[in-house]
């Protein structure tokens, strides 16, 4: 069914032409690019997660017809645009190394990232993985930090990724960039960030049974007086 | 220059083997006026240059530091690793050259600034020659009692167009040693390579390099060798393990730091100086 | 195996060297001056200047299945002695890069082991070298 035919002429202005895989479909303008696939009748089972820009499952590769270059975002959070080429990348295949947390303090093992993530070391500088990423991270920095041995460095610059897998499909020495880096951020968290003073307090009043009782009336409460409770909720601003 | 002092490019090794030559080299140069001050960011140069006439993917890293130097308003930047220096140089050498591929490379950081082609490299040796005097004024005690083999390696001195002294008879190392008071032997290994990169999967010809070059030293009658690269130094030092020789090796600020009575940490050296310069009455 | 059978078959190997270097091993009177002076000539199967003679006449094979070029480590000794100011470091590079072009890796990444021991340089220099 072609739906160029079909739709109505009052929606026709507002409908936009996109490629998905060499097909033509006109859909809905102002669609993110996952709701278009799907209003042009893609069912997805897998690549597609959490709708909401934070589980990286639905990267998408896409090109318009006015510039030359590639460009990678997530399908739930970028709006499809008229002349728009795209494909969706439904997994990133990259081996995570196995390790055991409690034996890579760095303090005692050198060169402890590129141990584990040896082709770190075939980094070129290129910056195709800053730009393939949909998050803003500068990701060619953070495997400089890595091959220089920063783990601080290398965990706080990807704090933000989330393990779409563009930075690695894009890479000319094949490095598997979000899997070191979360190695780097557990290395951090681990030997390196202070102890959070406040985590451990909270524990403990955990323990002493001390919101036992505000426990069980949330778990007893009604469903819509719940969701109208978490509505309203105060959001407090960081710090 | 922006900076007040020397616009430093680390390189990699420096943070971690070669922490020691970086932070004598900073005390030193601190102490002849000529502080370093490491540059804002910089990239892994790529520790070799590539050599093929259609490979401009592998000078992206040296030129992109260049770059960072250029937008920080520096025409000048120093490295302490040959390396480094070789590799930077030589990319920044080939910008100067070949138009086609300044421009090209340009065309690929389009999102940065372009390459104007002006950012000079210098190694530590440049300033060093300049300031003779002052490192004479500096030495606290001549180390006279201390016979040195001065070693060079390849990066300083190879290819010719960017050696900073003769390619087969330097003696900028020695004119700095002889400051120091040490008893230098003519070292005639001093500009054979030490075995590079081979030390990753074929350390059977490094062992090899080193036997040479060690055991000439120490024939000659060596107490230790003074380099200024940290992959001789890891090679040179590293790999004696299987000879028969156990000669110090150390980095030439090292050895002038102590010169100079100044207080530096030595972590990085697999055979531990620290005996022969106790019994040289050097350290305590 | 495939590849380099392939690559063997396919390559112009005379004119991909000049191509890839910008040096010529046309140049080479085979003095030996190279071989005289390289730290590593006891490692490797052919001495430098046969490289180059073999290059000359084609001999593929002889040049792309023996060790010389992944045993030149880059030193530039025999460039700057070599009295026909060929230089040879580049034509080693040359010949590296056919082979690591065509996806034949001389080292395997995940086969280093002592990444621990060695400092960052030597790693990045090694694979700069030794893989495409």
């Amino acid at each position: 069914m072609d739906k160029e035919e079909t739709d109505e002429e009052e929606t026709e202005e507002e409908m936009v032409e996109i490629f998905v895989m060499g097909s033509r479909y006109r859909v809905p303008e102002g669609l993110t690019i996952l709701t278009a696939l799907e209003y042009a009748g893609y069912k997805f089972t897998r690549g597609c997660g959490c709708r909401g820009g934070f589980c990286g499952a639905c990267a998408t590769v896409y090109r318009t017809e006015d510039e030359y270059k590639l460009k990678m975002d997530l399908a739930c959070q970028t709006a499809v645009e008229d002349g728009m080429f795209l494909v969706q990348l439904p997994f990133m295949p990259a081996v995570r190394e196995d390790y055991d947390i409690e034996e890579v303090d760095p303090e005692e093992h050198e060169n402890i990232l590129l141990d584990y993530y040896t082709e770190v070391a075939r980094c070129v500088s290129c910056n195709t993985c800053t730009k393939a990423c949909p998050q803003d991270i500068e990701v060619m920095d953070y495997v400089q930090s890595a091959l220089r041995g920063d783990i601080e460095r290398t965990a706080e610059l990807s704090f933000d990724c989330i393990h779409c897998g563009l930075c690695s499909m894009r890479c000319p020495a094949d490095i598997k960039h979000y899997h070191m880096a979360q190695m780097a951020r557990r290395i951090y968290a681990k030997y390196e960030q202070p102890d959070s003073e406040e985590l451990a307090l909270r524990v403990e009043e955990l323990e002493e049974g001390k919101y036992d009782e505000k426990m069980e009336e949330l778990v007893k409460m009604e469903k819509e007086k719940l969701k109208k409770m978490y509505d309203e909720r105060d959001i407090k601003e960081e710090g | 220059m922006m900076v007040e002092g020397h616009y430093y490019y680390p390189g990699c090794t420096m943070k971690e083997k070669g922490s020691d030559y970086e932070k004598s080299a900073m005390k030193v140069m601190e102490q002849l006026g000529e502080p370093l001050v490491e540059m804002e960011d910089w990239y892994c140069c790529g520790a070799v240059q590539s050599l093929s006439e259609d490979d401009i993917m592998h000078q992206i890293a040296p030129i992109r530091t260049l770059l960072m130097a250029q937008e920080a308003g520096e025409d000048e930047v120093v490295t302490l690793c040959d390396m480094c220096y070789n590799v930077l140089k030589q990319a920044s050498e080939r910008m100067k050259e070949k138009e086609d591929d300044l421009e090209t490379m340009n065309e690929f950081l389009d999102e940065d600034p372009d390459y104007e082609g002006g950012v000079e490299i210098y190694h530590l040796f440049h300033i060093l020659k300049e300031k003779k005097g002052e490192i004479e004024e500096n030495v606290e005690e001549p180390l006279e009692d201390l016979v040195v083999a001065p070693y060079y390696g390849c990066m300083l001195l190879r290819p010719d167009h960017v050696a900073i002294d003769n390619t087969e008879d330097p003696e900028i190392m020695e004119s700095f040693l002889k400051l120091l008071g040490v008893e230098l032997i003519e070292n005639e290994k001093r500009t054979e390579c030490c075995g590079s990169y081979h030390t990753v999967n074929r350390s059977d010809i490094v062992e090899k390099r080193v036997e040479d070059i060690v055991g000439y030293a120490a024939r000659e009658g060596a107490d230790m060798i003074v380099l200024s690269c940290p992959l001789c130094h890891f090679n040179l030092d590293y790999h004696q393990r299987a000879t028969e020789f156990e000669i110090p090796v150390l980095y030439i600020t090292e050895l002038m730091a102590l010169a100079f009575g100044l207080d530096i940490e030595m972590e990085h050296h697999s055979i531990d100086p620290t005996s022969l310069l106790e019994e040289k009455g050097i350290k305590e | 195996m495939m590849k380099i059978k392939k690559l063997m078959r396919d390559i112009e190997l005379l004119e991909k060297v000049e191509e890839l270097s910008e040096q010529s091993p046309n140049a080479c009177i085979q003095c030996g001056t190279c071989s005289a002076g390289c730290p590593f000539v006891d490692e490797m199967d052919v001495l430098p200047e046969r490289i180059f003679k073999y290059i000359v006449l084609d001999e593929v094979e002889k040049v792309l299945e023996n060790n010389t070029m992944w045993i030149c480590a880059a030193c530039y000794t025999c460039s700057v002695r070599c009295p026909r100011d060929i230089d040879i470091a580049r034509i080693m590079e040359g010949v590296r890069q056919i082979i690591l072009r065509a996806d034949i890796d001389n080292v395997d990444v995940d086969e280093v082991d002592n990444i621990e021991e060695l400092p960052q340089l030597a790693v990045v220099g090694c694979f700069r070298k030794e893989t495409g």
